[in-house]
């Protein structure tokens, strides 16, 4: 069942949940997207240019988080708009070779408006990684019928 | 190594073809850990009433780097790909990309702002997909805006 929008109302739960991260994550992320920047899979040069370590891809992140909203609205084409400010960076620690996630990333979703005559709702995203936000105005607007 | 003022207002005019296949958007959906299967069943896709697999909303990030690439290697910008930060990123979908699509970017630099000694830079990519003759159709050749990406990145400055 596809969510309709006559039925929601602005600070409605979507719920949440927790995505593992681990290196591996981050070389396909790599991979997948192109992005080879050093810094998402090279800790010596990610400490090197002074950050705590390899840190994942914004887009990783920004990526990962909108699963939330695509599986509630039903159809991932349903997401016509999406913008986020990346503030802080997600370290992942090195955990090759054990069942361990190298980072745990937290999003949760609610209605943060509604437009009836555009037929859109705007889900506002909470993500959190190591007790930080790290995302700042994660916005996704949904078309719906 | 400054950050050139006069990149405001460049433009890129879109160069490369990228062709969406089907194994990237699989590929790139599980990359970002999603699940749904229009981006995996063309079945379901259809179900759906998409044209084929349907590619993740972030997924128009690869065309947008590959045009913003255009920017960053080009000598007279200045700017040093190693003190990039990513700084905000905003996706509108004017219609959903699909499987098939052969898409183009555009690159507009619409801001450059000096911050301490580096520069938050914002540019933004038009997306458009080639039709009927362009994209290997039978009609008159043409072009569809499907995206518009826009994109702030922070060059840090030396000791930033």
């Amino acid at each position: 069942m596809r969510p309709t929008l006559s039925e929601l109302a602005v600070g409605q739960d979507l719920g949440s949940r927790s995505i593992e991260v681990t290196r591996t994550d981050l070389v396909k992320y790599a991979g997948a997207s192109g992005d080879f920047n050093p810094i998402h899979w090279n800790e010596a040069f990610a400490t090197g240019v002074g950050l705590p370590g390899v840190i994942a891809h914004g887009m990783f992140t920004m990526g990962a988080a909108v699963q939330l909203v695509t599986d509630w609205a039903g159809d991932p084409a349903a997401v016509v708009d999406f913008q986020t400010r990346f503030t802080k960076p997600v370290p992942v620690a090195d955990t090759t070779g054990t069942p361990e996630a190298g980072a745990v990333i937290e999003v949760s979703g609610a209605i943060g408006a509604l437009d009836a005559d555009a037929g859109t709702a705007r889900v506002d995203l909470t993500v959190v990684a190591g007790g930080q936000k790290v995302l700042m105005k994660a916005q996704a607007v949904v078309r719906l019928a | 190594m400054t950050i050139n003022p006069d990149l405001q207002g460049r433009s890129y005019p879109a160069a490369e073809v990228y062709d969406v296949g089907r194994e990237k958007i699989r590929e790139f959906a599980r990359a970002v850990k999603a699940t749904h299967p229009a981006h995996f069943e063309v079945d379901a896709a259809r179900a759906l009433g998409h044209g084929d697999l349907v590619a993740p909303p972030t997924f128009a990030i690869i065309v947008a780097q590959r045009a913003d690439a255009q920017l960053i290697e080009d000598p007279e910008s200045g700017i040093d790909f190693s003190r990039v930060v990513h700084a905000d990123q905003r996706f509108v979908h004017h219609r959903a990309i699909v499987a098939g699509d052969r898409l183009v970017a555009e690159l507009h630099v619409d801001g450059v702002r000096a911050m301490g000694g580096g520069a938050m830079i914002t540019t933004r990519s038009e997306i458009f997909a080639l039709t009927g003759s362009d994209a290997g159709g039978d009609s008159a050749g043409g072009r569809e805006a499907v995206a518009t990406t826009t994109s702030s990145i922070l060059v840090r400055g030396e000791g930033q």
